[in-house]
């Protein structure tokens, strides 16, 4: 065909289609298109679309923004047909089947406004125009009149089932007049991470240029680290006085941001770099970088070389055994021994009190509950002799006492008897701290009792 | 106890009366190891105590002497112990504790285990003090391991207090047999009891050939008498106690960081 063509033209010029190529050139387009509004989208094959929305006072108008894309475009030699519409239907169809540059107002009714562009403005599938052109529908006003409301709509709806946009005239009808949302793709430009020196002596010797490297290796870890992201290829430029430029480029079998690491494979890559007259500017580039997480340190790793703080250790204690398991006593203020103290968890603040009572001598370990014991004593308030506890007999060699411990009458009632507390050492060296629960003849009850309180050290 | 029953003739006399030697007696002040364990009986809070003397003893002499401590303890014990010998009481407790116990009960040996090894772990403790009673069976010669080596690894020394316990395996380094001791005559009131003192018997230490003491924790220092009942001829003269396995390793962990 190509022949053909030539047979009959023979002047004509050739360029072979590059499709990679013209999508990549739209894609920067797209991202230098930003300059207009804040969010640019790819329509492909040929067209941008910007959401001009709130942007156009900015360039002094709607007008003049469309003069200075006009102007923009036309000088990188590229021409261009523009139009601004409140959706991005409309300003296709504007675009493509309008008059150049045209601009519809926000309030604008839009079906009115394009109903006399033909109906390849709906951005509509080529087999669907056919199916449109036989029906006698040539227009968008021929659509928007009959079928947009009531039972028209309907009709065309059994018509066209299918629910892509590009082959339902409906829906783009729809999109066109803003009654369907229609999302665009926004163009997001990555830019490669890069970091560079600028000498301010220009470098001839070895030493110093791997200096600069792991200097260099440092930067780019740190706005890799930052962007979450791990180069798998990357690129130093060595700029030298007479202008040349030395490359060297190093792939990498994971995305890695050491910077030792990085700077040990450049060492091995730079032995041949001829530095001329010397380099005066470095330049280290990530052309290919992958996503990399900043790994989490490994907290157990800490606490295994460290230990663990107080904090940490109550917490693990707390969370397995729970929160009564782990206390710590505290002093309170009153006479009666088990209430002299009181739990509380272990990491608040002790309760402030005036002064701590002065007690005489107390036991190293108090029991829950005072045992009862059986005692053979002089009656009625001497030293005990001998008691039983647990089944066995203590024979009581050396006894301090009474402490007499009153109880306290502001709280209890008053049946509650006094006790007499004996600190006693029985043969064998054990210590224990008894005490004979109220008096003969107090009148509160009989015979006393004894109980055992307390174990000495 | 144990030491009767070692067949003498296993030991290679000639080396061990070498080690025997060379072994230095154990005495208050050194530095002690960091797993101990201390037998007492159930009815008493002679094993308690002593373990706090000892703690008492290890800190004076340890490397925060200079400085006031202020590092906690904690105080492990199962439910079983608190039963039978009840809970720590703050205005008994040596001076030195008082104001830095940290109590944990826990409802079972495992637990009581766990807690022990946490509280092992944690730099900021002074000593861990646990009480366990009888000899359950989850605290065997692993179990027993594990807390000597986490001691060793994170410097938080350890006195196991087993209450009404038989001597089963375990890897103390130092292990004690504590009961009562009358304790001296106050000087004032000579019938009332008075600084407690306790009857030890070291009877398998790795460091040390094994020996008797009375000890008592006089407020400065502890204070070790030998037992003039319990003769130390009886020890040197006789074979000398196997210290020469494990001598060589001292208080080293053998096991690799």
């Amino acid at each position: 065909m190509l022949a053909d063509a030539r047979a009959v033209c023979p002047r004509l010029k050739v360029a072979p289609s590059d499709a990679a190529g013209d999508r990549a050139f739209l894609e920067k387009l797209a991202a230098w298109a930003r300059r207009w509004g804040p969010w640019s989208a790819l329509d492909e094959p040929d067209g941008l679309v910007v959401d001009v929305t709130a942007v156009a006072h900015l360039f002094g108008g709607e007008r003049r923004l469309l003069a200075d894309v006009a102007a923009r475009f036309a000088a990188r030699g590229l021409t261009v047909r523009t139009a601004i519409a409140p959706t991005a239907g409309a300003a296709w169809a504007l675009a493509h089947y309008g008059r150049p540059g045209s601009i519809l107002p926000p309030d604008a009714d839009i079906a009115a406004a394009l109903a006399d562009l033909p109906v390849g403005a709906l951005r509509l599938h080529d087999d669907v125009l056919v199916v449109l052109r036989r029906l006698g529908l040539k227009r968008i006003g021929d659509m928007t009149g009959r079928f947009v409301e009531g039972s028209g709509r309907d009709a065309l709806r059994r018509r066209f089932r299918r629910k892509t946009p590009g082959i339902n005239p409906l829906l783009r009808l729809d999109q066109l007049t803003g009654r369907l949302p229609e999302p665009l793709l926004p163009v997001v430009p990555s830019l490669m991470p890069l970091v560079q020196r600028r000498l301010m002596e220009p470098i001839r010797h070895r030493d110093l240029l791997d200096q600069v490297i792991a200097d260099l290796a440092a930067d780019m870890a740190r706005t890799l680290e930052g962007l979450g992201l791990g180069a798998r290829r990357l690129e130093v430029g060595l700029w030298r006085v007479d202008g040349e430029v030395i490359v060297r480029a190093l792939e990498l079998a994971a995305a890695t941001r050491d910077a030792p690491h990085i700077a040990r494979l450049f060492a091995a890559k730079l032995d041949d770099v001829d530095a001329g007259f010397g380099i005066e500017t470095v330049r280290l580039r990530a052309s290919w970088a992958e996503p990399l997480a900043v790994p989490q340190a490994d907290i157990e790793a800490r606490a295994q070389v460290q230990g663990t703080s107080l904090a940490t250790c109550i917490d693990r204690l707390t969370v397995r055994l729970g929160p009564d398991a782990v206390r710590r006593p505290v002093l309170y203020a009153s006479h009666i021994p088990e209430r002299a103290q009181r739990w509380q968890r272990p990491l608040d603040p002790e309760p402030v009190s005036q002064g701590q009572l002065a007690f005489h001598a107390r036991p190293l370990k108090l029991l829950d509950r005072a045992e009862r014991i059986t005692v053979i004593y002089l009656m009625p308030d001497g030293y005990p002799k001998s008691f039983r506890w647990r089944g066995r007999v203590h024979d009581v060699m050396r006894v301090e006492g009474p402490e007499r411990i009153a109880p306290e009458w502001w709280r209890e009632k008053g049946s509650t008897r006094l006790r007499d507390y004996y600190r006693i050492e029985d043969g064998e060296g054990r210590r224990y701290w008894i005490y004979r629960l109220g008096m003969l003849g107090d009148g509160r009850g009989g015979e006393p009792d004894w109980y055992l309180q307390g174990l000495c050290a | 106890m144990n030491r009767d029953a070692l067949p003498a003739d296993l030991v290679p006399a000639s080396e061990l009366a070498h080690v025997s030697a060379r072994a230095p007696r154990w005495q208050p002040g050194l530095a002690s190891p960091h797993h101990s364990e201390v037998f007492a009986e159930g009815g008493e809070a002679s094993g308690a105590a002593a373990a706090l003397a000892f703690a008492a003893d290890a800190l004076r002499t340890g490397s925060a002497a200079e400085t006031e401590d202020h590092r906690a303890l904690l105080w492990v014990q199962d439910r079983a112990a608190l039963k039978l010998g009840g809970r720590p009481y703050r205005h008994g407790l040596p001076e030195a504790f008082r104001h830095r116990l940290i109590h944990v009960v826990c409802e079972s040996c495992e637990d009581a285990l766990f807690a022990l090894e946490e509280g092992l772990r944690c730099r900021d403790l002074a000593a861990v003090i646990g009480e366990v009673a009888g000899n359950p069976k989850a605290l065997d010669f692993t179990a027993s391991r594990r807390l000597t080596l986490a001691a060793e690894r994170y410097g938080v020394p350890l006195w196991l207090v087993r209450l009404n316990a038989a001597h089963d395996l375990s890897s103390a380094r130092m292990r004690w047999d504590v009961r009562a001791a009358p304790s001296p005559h106050p000087r004032w009131n000579r019938d009332a009891p008075g600084t407690p003192a306790w009857h030890a018997e070291l009877f398998r230490a790795r460091m040390h050939p094994p020996g008797t003491w009375i000890l008592r924790d006089d407020g400065l220092a502890l204070v070790a008498a030998r037992d003039a009942r319990d003769d130390a001829a009886v020890h040197e003269n006789t074979t000398p106690y196997p210290l020469g396995l494990a001598f060589a390793a001292g208080d080293r962990s053998l096991a690799p960081r």
